[in-house]
């Protein structure tokens, strides 16, 4: 059976490929259409009118539109993974193999069982479920809510992860162009050719606009014509980029545009390669909306059945894609461009039951009945159009059989884009319209149909002179068209209908902005909320309008003193997909890996993320089969003797210049303006608040010349903030600064063997004996034959230890030189988690101490805040609340049994009385198994904890359902007396 | 957003780090008699204004300067841009 | 007028004739007792406490626009009381519990669902941190509960566990957290306290006050002068431009913080999930809606808008850890003016003037907050001293130091 055969709808002409003839699914059942096509244009050439379900009465939907403002015609498109929730059939393009499905009905769109909330909408009406459902009390959860959530939504996601990939790009342009129809081409035309930078954007596949749909003549020749010349001298231009598929959806600040390219959902499945579509970032020096206007219909009784439709729409599915909705077609129009539908589709040999006009005086036709002063006051068809009731002028009622009904009411410019940023669109009495707002986004102008010109050559003129202004150009020649625009006047709604349908997919009427209102919900946005108008996928793009005259005539207000609801990006739905584009998986974040991540590698390293950094967390060797084992083995080995930890991530800050002292004295709260050259101190920056931001240390490398280290995680803030007092409150101090930490691959030597393992590899003349580089030293030094270093002797560990520094290119070289040359020590790496229980053991202060709420004070440093001299923060830390009797401290908890579990997170109580918030005495900040001291410990704040040294507390940890008893001990477990790192 | 960058010319605020108002260039005097006062206004009082406001962002993604930024916080207008050093200067502040 | 499940069917059978405006729609008169600046969630539920549990009479409520028009009704509707420090859980606990029984006292269907809040966990010291946050919710007598990789994989399969940048550790999920309709809750509140006899004046904007020897007296407004014994602010994201009237400075930046909303989609979200190695955090509407957000755009602004940066970083969070919603469409982008505080935690205080107390810098929190600060704010306006569970939500916390820090980043806004 031919394709055409069975395209019942299908006429003669329009632009479609009749030599192709593409096969596609609809609910299981198989059809061919053409490429050219929509799903909507080619399910309608078939016969197909009912395409889904609405959302809350499930009544029979079918297209309304032919465009991206659809509300009825929304299905899944596509099976699987791809599957693609509430997809409009108006502009989703055909292709080979294409399958859809209706949705929100079950067990088909024809027989769809919840269709009973329909016969029950008098109980159904808006804000129902605010004044019921709550009897008794606990029904709303169990049994209310469940039957309500599972009657939500529309489309279904897969849960399937998304298997296409999205891509995001910048573009820069003189002028944005935004529409392609007749007033964005003209323009593209006018700044094309005076040579600027153009991009002329367009949501359809085709550039056109309207021109595409009406049977008309443009400079004398057939619109499409002048269109294909048009397109086809842009396409010749350098300097124009035409970008189809394209929706600009949103006008942000500065002249930013988001705009998303559907680069491959025209296609079965995106090309290797490509993404399936496309973020834009497009960077505007002008801007020109050229969107158009959308039709808008009126609200008679029954007037949402699939086979009624915006009467424009009818004339782009006749003219453009040669599909009459059926084969005998009435128009219900109060304007004249009614006429004009009935006019192209007589043309084409579809039947016209009649126009139907409600205005008195009407054009007239020889070809078919046209009804003056009448209006649709019911229709009737189960899943479909069969009859319209029509009320004659003399009052008289007569029922007209037809497959179909088109529906104009005028035309609303598309003002969406001019209140992104929130101006509000201005009252036209003439149109009866919101056209563009007095405030608009900066570089912004309209032309066109949007501009409120609804006549063809005003927007080829407006569009020509909108580019020639913004630019101070010659406007390109203006073709010949027509000039009188349709005359159009405000009819909203028939008189004394009820259920005539406002917002056809979530199913707000007249009569339910009629409640609205009798309760009080007055201002738009109350009525919005209320009840549910303009809310759906749509967001009210054929529907508010007419809920706003509504409520206006309610209220005696003119529909400006109503005002409309906020126009919010994006102009319509896109895909979070594209949104995030390629920053999901593996590739949400950069990774940033140290110089001896590859030799970690291939030791079996287990990785840990720390930040944006990979870390080796530890290293197992053969026969270890829980990591504890190797944690433990590592800090055994570097006690014993010597082990070798990457430490390339912590920050590293070159400060200097002349008065780099005087600028980290001002930094640290502790005293470095006298620190000795050649030497490195411990230092602890304050935020101004006074809480502690980061510790770390500096070294002096001569007199002018400071290294700076801080935590991983504090690397960028504690940059800023050092950039900050620099520049903002110091800014003649000779002070230079810059962040080295990429730049020098560091590692921490640490264990008694660790001198002698350096003295391998250090270059003779560089003494590092204790004598001549004792504990807190610092040098340039070279190292395997004249490789240039740098040598600190600090710990974290607490063991004789030293962190050695070469430029990152040589940090790989480095780590397997030292693993080499410390095979006759037994030498051994070790990852964070040994580094962890290390520093644990030591009693050193880390992220989960300097946690943001915590002073010198608690950490026990109180003593190191200078008195002397003004630093950042040394003022607010002096605080009250922040210096009371019973603050916290910073000291040890270790369990009283052995073998019990000290939980990080865990909070103390006394050892008698109640467990409960008003006796909490503080918490456990780190723990970890201590090889040292034979059972887990733990850092802990706790109140005046210094004074508690030996009491026995309860370590609670409700949450995770443990319960020890500890004892308060000095954070210091290993060597109290820092014997070994002076060694 | 597009900050005018007094050496580099437009980029993309998405470079910047935000810390708001300005006036966190004028730290007070730490010798002054009512300093906890003074450093409590100057810490946690900020101006907040619905209209013009001049704020500080940091080139983290860039240049790594401190501009001060004027801006309406009604529009996201920016009318002026300058270097936070120069500003600080101008307030007297040196060393 | 009462709503019942009979007046509901007997309303359906007579065309809904019957229904009266949710609430009057007075003039204001001279003089109140006590006056409340804003007709939002926090507002309205002031003067429902003030005049049902703590008996105020003559009693207003003044909005300069609709009621319900601001955050209350732009926001992503979570409750929660996951609070980590003693200033903050008792308060936020209080607020839950009053959730609990919202409906059966306002006689209106606010939709409270307690689907439950999932933190997930990505490393080894957010771990520690959400243990240390659970206990504290436990000891302060709420609900939490640690949840393993394993579970959180068998309650959320849809979640991305493999070739995961951040892989998933383990959850902090607090069960009777969840969802309320926004929009409703100032509807209720709005009605319940208009039946108790509350003047609700909408579209009356306040321009100044009239005080005498620090002594406030009453209100300037469009719609004339109306004086007050007491007069409580409590105007969110305008508290600046507000107070500012009164001679104030506040410890308060303005910031924009959008928020997304997709297509209806059938559910799938069992509750309210949050990304904890990225800005995103999502529940689902019982329309079907994915209702999701982020961090704050990060800049000071009125605007009630933001930029498309946050909107990618955004979504980038959701593909991250929830890649099945790529092909699911965002609807809808707004953005509404946070009052940011110093330590990102509110104030409910008296002021220097006296007679004008404050209620703001609800930060991006005040949502959840919405029973209990009314409840509380109406205490300290009926009996001049903090409720007790409000009693560290001082403006002078920080000249003595009482800072109330849950994030530890500081006096940045923009970082709470």
């Amino acid at each position: 059976m031919s394709g055409q055969m069975t395209q019942v709808n299908r006429l003669d002409g329009g632009q479609i490929d009749r030599g192709s003839s593409l096969k596609f699914k609809f609910d299981g059942k198989s059809f061919t259409g053409h490429a050219g096509d929509t799903l909507a244009s080619a399910l309608l050439a078939n016969g197909v009118r009912l395409m889904g379900r609405s959302f809350k009465y499930h009544r029979p939907r079918g297209p309304l539109s032919a465009g991206s403002e659809e509300p009825n015609a929304i299905v899944t498109l596509r099976d699987g993974a791809r599957a693609e929730p509430n997809t409009r059939a108006t502009t989703a393009e055909l292709f080979e193999g294409l399958t859809a499905r209706s949705q929100n009905c079950w067990p088909s769109v024809k027989f769809d069982v919840m269709a009973v909330n329909d016969a029950a909408s008098d109980f159904l009406a808006a804000g129902f479920y605010y004044k019921t459902f709550m009897w008794p009390a606990s029904f709303w959860e169990k049994v209310y809510e469940p039957i309500i959530r599972r009657a939500a939504g529309l489309g279904a996601l897969s849960m399937q992860e998304d298997p296409d990939q999205y891509d995001k790009g910048f573009r820069h342009c003189d002028l944005l162009i935004i529409g392609a129809g007749p007033s964005g081409l003209m323009a593209a035309l006018t700044a094309g050719r005076a040579g600027k930078d153009v991009i002329l954007a367009d949501e359809d596949f085709a550039l056109g606009g309207r021109l595409l749909s009406e049977n008309m003549a443009v400079g004398g020749k057939a619109a499409l014509d002048w269109t294909t010349q048009t397109v086809a001298e842009l396409s010749s231009m350098p300097n124009v980029r035409l970008m189809t598929r394209t929706t600009v959806m949103g006008a942000f600040d500065h002249g930013i545009y988001g705009a998303v390219e559907r680069v491959s959902d025209h296609l079965f499945e995106p090309a290797a390669g490509k993404p399936r579509q496309i973020l834009w970032r497009i960077y505007a020096g002008k801007t020109m909306l050229c969107a158009g206007a959308i039709e808008r219909p009126i609200a008679f009784e029954n007037n949402d059945r699939p086979g009624i439709m915006l009467a424009s729409a009818m004339r782009s599915y006749v003219n453009r894609w040669a599909v009459t909705p059926a084969q005998r077609v009435a128009i219900f129009t109060s304007c004249d461009d009614g006429h004009r539908t009935a006019a192209d589709l007589h043309a084409k040999g579809v039947k016209i039951a009649a126009v139907i006009d409600t205005r008195s005086e009407t054009p007239m036709s020889m070809d078919y009945e046209v009804l003056a002063g009448a209006q649709v006051i019911n229709t009737k068809g189960r899943l479909g159009l069969a009859f319209v009731e029509v009320q004659q002028a003399d009052g008289s009622m007569r029922t007209l059989e037809c497959g179909a009904l088109g529906v104009s009411g005028g035309w609303n410019p598309n003002v969406h884009l001019t209140c992104h940023q929130r101006g509000r669109p201005a009252w036209n009495a003439e149109l009866s319209a919101f056209v563009p707002g007095g405030t608009l986004p900066p570089g912004m102008s309209v032309a066109g149909a949007a501009s409120g010109d609804l006549s063809t050559y005003g927007a080829l003129h407006s569009g020509a002179k909108g580019a020639a202004d913004a630019f101070g150009i010659k406007a390109a020649d203006v073709p010949t068209a027509a000039d009188t625009p349709a005359k159009q006047s405000a009819f909203w709604y028939v008189e004394g209908c009820k259920r005539a349908w406002l917002d056809q997919q979530n199913d707000v009427t007249v009569k339910d902005v009629k409640l609205a209102h009798q309760e009080g919900f007055k201002s738009v946005e109350h009525l919005k909320r209320y009840t549910t108008l303009g809310m759906a996928t749509d967001q009210g793009k054929t529907s508010n309008m007419g809920g706003l005259a509504i409520m206006a005539e309610i209220a005696g207000k003119g529909i400006p003193d109503v005002g409309t609801t906020i126009f919010r990006p994006p102009y319509t739905p896109v895909s979070i997909g594209a949104l995030a584009g390629r920053m999901r998986g593996m590739e949400f974040h950069p990774t940033r890996l140290t110089p001896s991540h590859f030799w970690a590698k291939e030791r079996g390293a287990v990785f840990v993320e720390v930040g944006n950094w990979l870390r080796a967390q530890w290293f197992p060797i053969e026969g270890e089969t829980h990591w504890r084992q190797s944690v433990d083995r590592e800090v055994k080995a570097t006690r014993a003797s010597v082990g070798v930890c990457d430490c390339t991530t912590l920050g590293k800050i070159d400060v200097q210049g002349a008065d780099a002292a005087t600028f980290l004295n001002k930094l640290y709260c502790n005293p470095f303006a006298k620190l000795a050259v050649g030497k490195v101190r411990y230092g602890l920056m304050l935020r101004e608040d006074g809480i502690a931001m980061d510790d770390g240390t500096a070294g002096r490398l001569a007199e002018d010349h400071f290294v700076v280290t801080t935590t991983t995680a504090k690397a960028g803030p504690v940059y800023q903030h050092m950039e900050f007092v620099r520049q903002c409150l110091m800014p003649d101090a000779d002070v230079q600064l810059i962040s080295t930490t990429e730049a020098w691959a560091q590692y921490a030597v640490a264990g008694p063997n660790s001198r002698k393992l350096l003295q391998k590899i250090v270059d003779p003349e560089f003494d590092i004996s204790n004598e001549a580089f004792e504990f807190m030293a610092c040098a340039n030094i070279t190292v395997c034959g004249g490789l240039r270093a740098r040598l600190f002797r600090i710990s974290f560990s607490g063991e004789m230890a030293f962190e050695i520094a070469v430029p990152s290119r040589y940090g790989d070289a480095l780590m397997r030189k030292l693993m080499e040359e410390g095979e006759e020590f037994d030498v051994v790496p070790y990852g964070t988690e040994a580094l962890g229980v290390m520093r644990i053991e030591k009693g050193h202060a880390a992220g989960n101490e300097l946690n943001g709420t915590t002073t010198a004070n608690n950490l026990g440093m109180g003593r190191m805040v200078s008195k002397k001299k003004d630093s950042i923060g040394t003022v607010l830390s002096e605080r009250a609340g922040l210096n009371e009797e019973d603050a916290l401290k910073l000291v040890g908890v270790k369990p009283l049994a052995r073998e019990d579990k000290i939980t990080a997170g865990g909070h103390l109580m006394a050892a008698d009385g109640p467990v409960d918030a008003a006796h909490d005495q503080g918490y456990v900040t780190s723990a970890a198994y201590s090889p040292e001291v034979g059972s887990m410990i733990g850092l802990a704040f706790i109140k005046s904890g210094d004074a508690r040294m030996g009491e026995k507390m309860r370590l609670v940890s409700p949450v995770t359902d443990s319960e020890v008893e500890v004892e308060v001990t000095s954070a210091h477990f290993v060597d109290p007396e820092g014997g070994r790192q002076r060694a | 957003m597009i900050i005018n960058h007094p050496l580099l010319g437009p980029r993309d605020s998405a470079e910047f780090v935000y810390m708001g108002d300005a006036r966190l260039i004028e730290r007070p005097d730490p010798e002054s008699d009512t300093v906890a006062e003074q450093f409590h206004d100057y810490a946690y009082l900020r101006d907040n204004p619905a209209g013009t406001l001049r704020e500080l962002w940091f080139h983290e993604g860039g240049d790594r300067s401190w501009l001060v930024v004027t801006r309406d916080t009604r529009t996201h207008e920016i009318s002026k841009v300058e270097l936070a050093r120069d500003v600080a200067r101008s307030k007297g502040r040196s060393k | 007028m009462r709503y019942s499940g009979f007046k509901v069917i007997k309303e359906a059978l007579s065309g809904h004739k019957g229904w009266k405006p949710a609430w009057r729609e007075p003039d204001p008169k001279p003089h109140y007792d006590i006056v409340i600046i804003g007709g939002g969630g926090h507002g309205l539920a002031t003067a429902h406490y003030l005049a049902k549990v703590y008996k105020q009479k003559n009693i207003a409520v003044i909005e300069k626009g609709w009621i319900g028009g601001g955050n209350v009704g732009r926001n992503t509707t979570i409750i929660r009381s996951n609070y980590l420090l003693d200033g903050n859980e008792p308060f936020y606990e209080f607020s839950l519990k009053l959730w609990e029984g919202l409906e059966q006292d306002l006689n209106y269907n606010a939709m409270v669902s307690q689907r439950g809040i999932m933190n997930l966990i990505h490393s080894d010291a957010q771990r520690d941190a959400f243990v240390r946050r659970g206990n504290a919710m436990i000891l302060n007598g709420a609900d939490a509960e640690y949840l393993n990789e394993a579970q959180i994989r068998k309650e959320y399969p849809f979640l991305k566990f493999d070739d995961q940048r951040f892989p998933i550790k383990g959850g902090l999920a607090q069960r009777r957290g969840g969802t309320v309709r926004h929009d409703a809750v100032a509807w209720g509140y709005a009605r319940s306290a208009d039946s108790h006899g509350v003047d609700i004046i909408q579209n009356c904007e306040v321009t100044g006050f009239k005080i005498e020897n620090g002594v406030c007296k009453g209100i300037e407004t469009s719609r004339g002068f109306i004086g007050a014994d007491k007069v409580g602010c409590a105007v969110a994201g305008n508290s600046g431009r507000l107070m500012g009237m009164a001679g104030m400075r506040l410890p308060i930046e303005s910031h924009v913080l959008q928020a997304f909303v997709s297509e209806g989609l059938k559910p799938v979200l069992p509750g309210v999930i949050t990304f904890g190695a990225g800005h995103f955090y999502v529940s689902q509407s019982d329309k079907g809606g994915l209702v999701f957000g982020g961090d704050l755009d990060g800049y000071n602004s009125y605007a009630q808008r933001g930029n498309l940066p946050v909107v990618e970083d955004v979504c980038e969070g959701g593909m991250a850890i929830m890649p099945m919603i790529g092909r699911a469409r965002l609807l809808r982008m707004w953005g509404g003016i946070m009052d940011m505080s110093m330590d990102g935690s509110p104030y409910i205080d008296k002021t220097h003037i006296e007679g004008l107390y404050f209620n703001g810098g609800w930060c991006y929190g005040g949502f959840k907050a919405t029973p209990a600060s009314g409840y509380t704010f109406a205490h300290l306006l009926a009996n001049d001293t903090p409720h007790e569970t409000a009693t560290a939500y001082r403006l002078d916390r920080y000249k003595t130091g009482h800072m109330i820090d849950e994030k530890g980043q500081g006096n940045q806004p923009n970082l709470h």
